[in-house]
């Protein structure tokens, strides 16, 4: 099976003030496509900021990483941005939905975005598929908070992404709730094909997947392939 | 590592970032709507001016012939001689002549008297237009008997009718028509100086053409062909020149008409142009803290694969489109109000003017208005395209780009350009022009300094021992999130521009009028003749009123200017000197000593000529000698009604001209002019409304070649046109006002959003109403205060500049003004926020939350 993410050597460190904040030292791993792949490790052990380079949505400073064979260090922030549309998703530990479209409107964005056709009916039935048909029409405010992560999750499978990013997906959700997205993210997981990396701090969620990189001040401490 | 997957270009159009545009503004269209309305205001007030500016010129197009009455006018202020009368006569075949001057009238069944414009008219003038009477066929009748026509609203003032008499000079005439418009002139003209019409074949028999008299010649032509008229003046004019008459062609009324209205309109569109600007600064500002609230969004965009440049359009597009909107509903309203402005000037236009719609105005606006909004937008709006998507992920990313992105400068430059290539196309002056740029840019500048200042200041020195209350409030003006800037940028600039309105009607309006109050005289006489001087004297004093001043005057013409005659102006046009010195009538006195409405600026005073072989030294106003570059000793050949008399420059002398005094350019010592032609002038005063009528007929009876200028009269009349014109600005300053008040009430109502979180947070860990009402109040005291002050404190500059250097004025603001605009900006922006947070104590914290955020 071919790989679809590949981390070399990868560093990042920010510049505050006259200091140099390292957040990240040579990280590397591969992923493979269709494998699912949780990120875990105390708080500001560099999780997120992993997540966010793996997606290409900061540059590192140094070291490399390939998604989907592509080598993002050579893009420019606008090309990044094309390869996010076709063939990244995303779920946010905050769901971060536009609050100023409907439930229906968020999941066609990726899908216009690509300039595709008949993005409505496809909309429809990933909505449907979540178990939110009689949704669609909603604004963000007037869903309940595991509503608002199920119309996050249709709009992350609605560009069929190879890979899927998942930041705290059940963070900000009851037991009962979470254990129901993680079923539905799951689920489309193993329909789609895609493959999904995931932070969190759930280690009983990372078990779910097929592998744990364990991260402490900012280095690759512990990778762990889990056995179901 | 080979790179065998392709990145596919992207494929969606414009047309799904408008459809997203759209999306996106439904749930914001009431705060776009507020920017919205700056803009609507500004570009109505220019539309209208504008729009009436058009109409003015066609009608002034369509009716000049109407405004002249004829199509060559030729006018003179000696009396004509017989032979120049002939040649006069063969210049066309149908021609009128009047003689104009002032001359006090009297109504003898009222005991009314007046100083009236006297036109004694022979001939069939006005051939275009006409003089418009009532009864209508008077306007023709007038000439056949002895009778008068005189204008109607003093006719009303007098409580006299057709039908009644009014004596001029000598003769009495039955008055047959009311006078109700004269070609070209507008009714404010007739106010300060009333029109009677009286057949030219009496003229001689009023008595009224004496020595000294100051007559004007006029005659009429009709051609009926315009180019005639030019053709002849291109002929004759260097002859006309040498016989020292002026004239006037359809082409030059058209000319000079649309001058005057060009500087009304200049004015009003300075006007329309502050409140445009100060729909500019609303845009700026909301579209600012517009593009704040919405990053959150663009972040999650750019997560899903949209380019910075695109989210850039998105919002583009919106502020675009709610900017096209804001201008054709401005370009609409604009275009009904100015149904109004000839009713509101109608004073001030010799014509009616029938308003028609114009399409080049509402097109011009609309355009103007679509630019300035995105123009103004641009700056916050071109921060989207760096928002980073890794805000998605971590809210507290802060991107730092904006002093390094070249286009925001370039965008600042163009902002620049338009704000100085519009005032240029306003005023008409580039260095003005500039010098308002410039202080518009040194005002922003301050803003933003002062805002700085207050977040340093306030942050270091931070008291950090006071209660809660003032803790939270004094921190919010320089926490995360403040509106320490954008608040005191945009109330400071919209302050300043109003404020500075304001100051510059004051300063108009103290420019023009006169002090009638105190001991100064209110009443002059003129026109005496050396026999009637001793017994105007007696009469006075037996009137039981003083004698203040009396003048002897000698009219004169001068020759030459150090060997400068007016045949060597215009043979070299290289010669600085104009040549209305040569061609005027001098009015000069002689006396030993000086007044005390003048001072001696340079040179000596020399009061009197003791022998007759002594150099005649004069004494000459400081505003003349630097309008003819004279010098202390330069040589001046006067002709004094045929005597050639040489005199020399001995001193310049300042004059206060706003004193009612008879104040005289050229003042000859004693002792040279006493046996020349002369006549007298008489000034007094009384504060007896009676008894100065009772005065005035007396004269008017008895000696009715004087004219008497009552300056209570004349204030009155002045008080009235200042009104008049006091309340055009003012009604065109509301827009300004008005439009300065929405930007307030938006970027305050805006600002709201960026409170709305903590405030409810504040709630939800138990602060009570007052608490939360208390912080926002002083928050919002202290920022209206500081941009109100600062803005007073900018425009009381911009004031003191534009009085020293455009109007050459003194600069004494009026305190009070200034004090309301302090309190009352101060009050509305603390009375705009707490009414803002009245909404978030009012209801539970999470429907807030839920529907705000």
């Amino acid at each position: 099976m071919s790989s679809i993410l590949e981390v070399s050597q990868l560093t990042k460190q920010y510049e505050s003030g006259s200091r140099s904040l390292q957040v990240l030292q040579d990280i590397n791993f591969t992923v493979a496509e269709g494998a699912s792949c949780a990120i875990v490790g105390p708080s500001g052990s560099g999780k997120t900021t992993l997540l966010g380079l793996c997606a290409g949505l900061d540059a590192p400073s140094s070291g490399e990483i390939a998604l989907n064979q592509i080598k993002l260090s050579a893009l420019t922030e606008d090309e990044r941005a094309q390869v996010r549309n076709q063939f990244v998703g995303f779920v946010f530990q905050n769901f971060q939905l536009i609050p100023t479209l409907t439930a229906l409107e968020n999941v066609m964005v990726p899908l216009e975005l690509r300039g595709e056709k008949g993005v409505r009916k496809i909309a429809q039935e990933l909505l449907d598929r979540v178990g939110l048909a009689d949704r669609v029409m909603h604004y963000p405010t007037q869903l309940s908070g595991g509503e608002q992560q199920r119309v996050s999750i249709a709009r992350a499978f609605s560009n069929s992404p190879k890979i899927l990013f998942a930041d705290e997906p059940t963070g900000n959700l009851d037991e009962e709730t979470s254990e129901k997205i993680e079923q539905l993210l799951f689920d489309l997981n193993h329909e789609q094909g895609t493959t999904l990396i995931m932070v969190t701090h759930d280690l009983e969620l990372a078990r779910k997947t097929d592998r744990i990189i364990r991260l402490k001040g900012g280095k690759l401490v512990e990778e762990e392939m889990v056995v179901s | 590592m080979d790179q065998k997957i392709k990145i596919e270009p992207t494929q969606y159009s414009n047309g799904w970032l408008w459809k997203m545009a759209w999306r996106d503004s439904r749930r914001s269209r009431s705060r776009l709507f507020l920017f919205t309305s700056a803009i609507i205001l500004g570009i109505s007030a220019l539309v209208a001016i504008n729009s009436f500016r058009d109409s003015l010129f066609d009608e002034i197009n369509n009716q000049a012939k109407g405004l002249l009455g004829a199509d060559l006018v030729i006018e003179s202020n000696k009396p004509i001689p017989t032979e120049q009368l002939y040649y006069l006569d063969s210049l066309g075949s149908e021609w009128s002549r009047e003689s104009a001057f002032a001359s006090m009238i009297y109504f003898p069944r009222t005991d009314g008297t007046r100083l009236v414009q006297v036109r004694a008219l022979d001939g069939n003038f006005p051939y275009y237009g006409e003089i418009e009477t009532l009864p209508e066929e008077a306007a023709r009748k007038f000439q056949m008997g002895k009778t008068a026509l005189v204008d109607q609203t003093l006719m009303l003032q007098y409580d006299v009718d057709v039908g009644d008499e009014v004596k001029v000079g000598e003769v009495t005439f039955e008055i047959v028509g009311k006078l109700q418009q004269v070609p070209g002139q507008s009714g404010i003209t007739a106010t300060v100086a009333p029109v009677v019409y009286i057949p030219y074949r009496y003229l001689e028999q009023t008595g009224l053409v004496q020595r000294g008299s100051r007559i004007n010649y006029n005659f009429y032509y009709k051609f009926g062909d315009e180019e005639q008229a030019t053709r002849l003046v291109e002929a004759e004019k260097d002859k006309w020149d040498a016989m020292g008459f002026d004239w006037e062609t359809i082409e030059d009324r058209k000319r000079s008409t649309g001058e005057a209205f060009g500087n009304l309109t200049n004015f009003l569109n300075l006007v329309a142009f502050v409140a445009l600007l100060l729909g500019c600064v609303g845009v700026a500002s909301a579209v600012h803290i517009y593009i704040k609230e919405k990053i959150a969004i663009v972040s999650v965009l750019r997560c899903l694969g949209v380019k910075g440049w695109q989210a850039f359009k998105i919002y583009l597009f919106q502020i675009s489109v709610m900017g096209f909107i804001g201008s054709v509903i401005g370009a609409m309203l604009g275009s009904l109000l100015q149904g109004y402005l000839p009713e509101l000037m109608k004073d001030f236009i010799p014509m009616t003017l029938d308003v028609g719609f114009s399409w080049a105005s509402v097109a011009e606006g609309i355009v103007l208005g679509t630019v300035i909004s995105v123009l103004f937008a641009l700056i916050p709006l071109l921060t989207v395209r760096h928002v980073s998507p890794l805000r998605a992920i971590r809210a507290s990313f802060e991107e730092q780009v904006a002093s390094k992105d070249k286009l925001v400068w370039l965008v600042g430059g163009l902002v620049i350009l338009f704000v100085f290539s519009f005032a240029w196309i306003q005023i008409k002056k580039p260095l003005d022009a500039m010098f308002f740029t410039i202080g518009l840019i040194i005002a922003f500048a301050a803003l933003v300094g002062l805002s700085k200042l207050v977040m340093v200041v306030v942050r270091k020195y931070f008291p950090t021992d006071w209660s809660y209350v003032w803790r939270q409030g004094l921190a919010n003006l320089y926490r995360p999130q403040n509106q320490t800037l954008i608040l005191i940028t945009s109330i400071g600039l919209g302050t300043a521009l109003i404020t500075t309105l304001y100051l510059v009607q004051d300063i108009l309006v103290d420019k023009v009028s006169i002090s009638g109050s105190g001991d100064r005289p209110n009443m002059v006489l003129f026109d005496i003749q050396t026999s009637q001087k001793d017994e105007i004297s007696e009469l006075t004093v037996d009137y039981d009123m003083p004698v203040i001043q009396e003048v002897p005057i000698v009219t004169m013409r001068l020759l030459e200017v150090e060997g400068t005659t007016l045949a060597d102006l215009k043979a070299d046009s290289t010669i600085d000197m104009p040549k209305w010195a040569f061609n005027r009538e001098y009015r000069v006195t002689y006396r030993d000593e000086l007044i005390d409405s003048e001072e001696i600026f340079e040179g000596t005073w020399h009061g009197d000529v003791e022998n007759s072989s002594d150099s005649v030294l004069v004494s000459i106003s400081k505003g003349y000698a630097e309008n003819l570059n004279l010098e202390i000793g330069d040589e001046m050949v006067f002709n004094v009604q045929g005597a050639v008399i040489a005199a020399r420059v001995g001193s310049f002398r300042d004059i206060d001209w706003s004193r009612v005094q008879t104040n005289f350019l050229v003042v000859f010592p004693t002792g040279v002019l006493e046996k020349a032609p002369q006549f007298h002038v008489l000034v007094t005063r009384t504060d007896n409304k009676e008894l100065s009528a009772r005065y005035q007929q007396a004269i008017v009876r008895s000696y009715p070649n004087i004219s008497i200028v009552d300056l209570e009269l004349i204030l009155k009349t002045l008080d009235d046109i200042l009104g008049k014109v006091a309340f055009v600005i003012r009604f065109m300053a509301l827009f300004s006002i008005v439009t300065g008040l929405l930007v307030l009430i938006g970027s305050v109502i805006i600002s709201k959003f960026q409170r709305v979180q903590e405030s409810v947070l504040l709630r939800t860990l138990g602060a009570v109403k007052k608490q939360i009402y208390q912080i926002t109040a002083l928050e919002y005291l202290i920022l209206g205060a500081l941009s109100s002050l600062a803005g007073v404190f900018i425009s009381l500059i911009g004031s003191w500049m534009l009085a020293i250097f455009t109007f050459e004025a003194p600069f004494v603001p009026t305190l009070l003004p200034m004090l309301v605009t302090f309190v009352s900006i101060t009050l509305l922006t603390m009375f705009i926020g707490l009414s803002n947070s009245r909404g978030i104590v009012s209801k539970p914290p999470l429907e807030i939350l839920r529907n705000e955020t």
